[in-house]
């Protein structure tokens, strides 16, 4: 499997979609750091945490580093993963390497795990890009609680990225054409992150009411309803998680405000580090669950698919 | 199974959605023969080539290959045997340099000894000058060799070429069948499905012909001659002014004469071996005017027709 994994990470650190991708994760961070330096001045940060104000803080008419980084990495797993073992179909590749003395799941985990770590070089390349620049910006330096909270996020943003390669690899493994498991994967992508945000609501509405004048109760119906169909998408799974864990303070943090108005106002504030990763751990485990899922379907399937040349 | 056999298949049976593609086949090739694998498109022949390859499992029968069962071992199977796919690919932003050491690497072949051996391949593949090039540039037959190199890096004891000189040039074409031809003195048993019917006659040692997932005649094209044509493989046209009983009789007892027909003044004659010296004798000696005499050979075509032809 080794060979398969270097041969893998090299083709992808030689390939024009990895420097295009690292463009790409470069004008992130730059706009990112940008708007923070905008926006961090009127910030309402709390005690303790201004360093991570360069990751949460958005600019005028540019949204915070997070929102990118949101946006940013299901395109990288997509990108990493949507050729991954149809290209090699159709090139021709496949029934010449399977018929080599190797087991067919090292091909597939070689190419998994390559993805993994290419992905992984670049989060951590652009947190540690907006870390360095960051304390040259604000001359403030991180606290090792904020440096701590910063390597969950990146562990996090992995493993969201992990789901979208590992989808994009299952897309790879069932369509044949390279073109079908791209447009496939970008659908489920804007449908999970665009179209969840506008149904949601619309569902909620029409299961949960809202008449004039209704009851405290019935708007958090409504707003849980709403809540639960958008946890669908592991996207709002990863938002919640990157907020609780970079927005610490739990006056801004749009979760607990709805979950429940009232609880900035009760809880101590803000909240330690293993508190937040209490809070997000169900985030987090559905996040995993749905990475594991992806891979093991596209393995299953994988392992059990007819090769032939043609 | 034999020492001298390294394949062996016992009622290997496959079926895609329902349709036998592969029906109860029994085959056998020796140890340093080269194996045709001939039949029509659709036959079975890719089918059977991944079975023995373990690259797709039969629905019912076994197959041994190198005394192992790639169904079971499929990992040992393929430490053993060589194979190039039909339509062979490589990736194309690797050299072909390149995509024979990543093949050496995954068949765990040193580092040093795999960098000589691709030297050697790609200069007997012919490929010395483009090994350079990236591989994406490459022309089918440039391909087509490359694939037989890549079969061969990791010295294997079989290697299976699925129609190797498809879309080569007809020199290339001379130089990969030569390649083939040389490879049992180097211990390689080779089994190749090919329609060019005129080189697996010139090259292989025994020929299995397959339809609709049967084999149809197995055996060397000796073999094949004399059951495709129960009266042998040659026939021999004499043309003489006096094509009597008596002349008849006198050919009919040369050894080796199955049947003689008279057609008008022409006499045809089958027999299992080029018999014109004896004949043209005979008729001479018998005192007979002989005018003219022709041979004709039958070739795989005939009998690959004939079998087809009936069908």
């Amino acid at each position: 499997m080794i060979t398969i994994l270097q041969k893998e990470l090299a083709d992808y650190f030689s390939s024009i979609r990895f420097i295009v991708l690292f463009i790409l994760v470069l004008l992130a961070s730059a706009a990112g750091l940008y708007a923070s330096f905008q926006g961090i001045r009127t910030a309402n940060l709390p005690e303790g945490f201004v360093f991570l104000g360069l990751f949460t803080t958005s600019g005028e008419a540019i949204p915070s580093l997070i929102n990118l980084i949101t946006l940013l990495v299901p395109i990288i797993g997509i990108a990493l993963g949507f050729d991954a073992i149809n290209s090699e179909r159709s090139g021709g590749t496949l029934s010449r390497i399977l018929s080599q003395p190797v087991y067919r799941d090292d091909v597939i985990n070689g190419k998994f795990l390559a993805g993994i770590i290419t992905l992984s070089l670049m989060m951590a390349a652009t947190i540690l890009i907006v870390f360095g620049y960051g304390i040259r910006l604000i001359g403030v330096t991180p606290t090792s609680e904020e440096a701590l909270r910063l390597f969950f996020y990146f562990i996090f943003t992995v493993i969201y990225g992990a789901f979208w390669m590992g989808l994009a690899m299952l897309f790879s493994v069932i369509f044949r054409r390279i073109a079908y498991s791209l447009v496939t994967s970008i659908g489920v992508w804007l449908f999970l992150s665009i179209f969840i945000l506008l149904i949601a609501p619309a569902i909620a509405n029409n299961l949960a009411p809202i008449a004039e004048g209704a009851t405290t109760a019935e708007l958090i119906r409504n707003v849980g309803l709403e809540q639960t169909i958008m946890r669908f998408s592991p996207n709002t799974l990863f938002s919640e998680a990157t907020n609780a864990l970079l927005l610490p303070a739990l006056g801004e943090n749009p979760l607990i405000i709805a979950i429940s108005p009232a609880a900035a106002f009760l809880l101590p504030n803000p909240l330690s580090l293993d508190q937040s990763l209490l809070f997000i751990w169900p985030q987090l485990t559905a996040m995993i669950a749905l990475s594991v899922i992806c891979f093991a379907t596209s393995y299953m399937v994988f392992m059990r698919q007819e090769i032939r040349a043609t | 199974m034999s020492e001298k056999t390294v394949i062996e298949t016992h009622g290997l049976t496959k079926n895609y959605d329902g349709v036998t593609v592969v029906n109860n086949l029994n085959l056998r090739v020796a140890r340093n023969e080269i194996f045709g694998l001939l039949g029509p498109n659709g036959a079975g022949k890719t089918t059977t080539i991944l079975m023995l390859m373990g690259l797709t499992e039969p629905a019912s029968g076994a197959a041994q290959v190198c005394g192992f069962d790639p169904t079971r071992e499929p990992l040992k199977v393929k430490r053993l045997v060589g194979y190039m796919p039909e339509r062979v690919g490589f990736y194309e932003n690797l050299t072909p340099r390149e995509n024979l050491k990543f093949i050496a690497r995954l068949n765990n072949i040193d580092e040093s000894e795999s960098t000589s051996m691709i030297e050697q391949l790609l200069e007997a593949v012919g490929l010395s000058e483009a090994a350079d090039l990236a591989a994406g540039k490459f022309s089918r037959g440039m391909k087509q060799r490359l694939g037989i190199a890549d079969a061969l890096i990791k010295k294997p004891e079989v290697v299976i070429l699925d129609e190797p000189t498809a879309g080569l040039d007809p020199v290339g074409i001379n130089q990969i069948i030569d390649l083939i031809a040389g490879l049992p003195k180097m211990g390689t048993t080779v089994i190749m499905s090919s329609h060019r019917l005129h080189e697996v006659q010139k090259v292989c040692h025994s020929i299995g012909i397959l339809s609709r997932g049967k084999t149809v005649v197995q055996g060397s094209l000796d073999q094949l001659g004399r059951q495709a044509f129960a009266n042998g493989r040659y026939r021999i046209e004499v043309e003489t002014t006096q094509p009597t009983p008596q002349l008849i009789n006198i050919i009919e007892e040369i050894s080796g004469v199955t049947k003689v027909e008279t057609k008008g003044g022409l006499l045809s004659i089958s027999s299992d071996s080029d018999l014109r010296a004896e004949i043209s004798k005979a008729v001479v000696q018998g005192n007979f005017p002989l005018i003219e005499m022709r041979i004709q050979e039958f070739s795989l075509d005939d009998i690959y027709m004939k079998y087809f032809h009936e069908d």
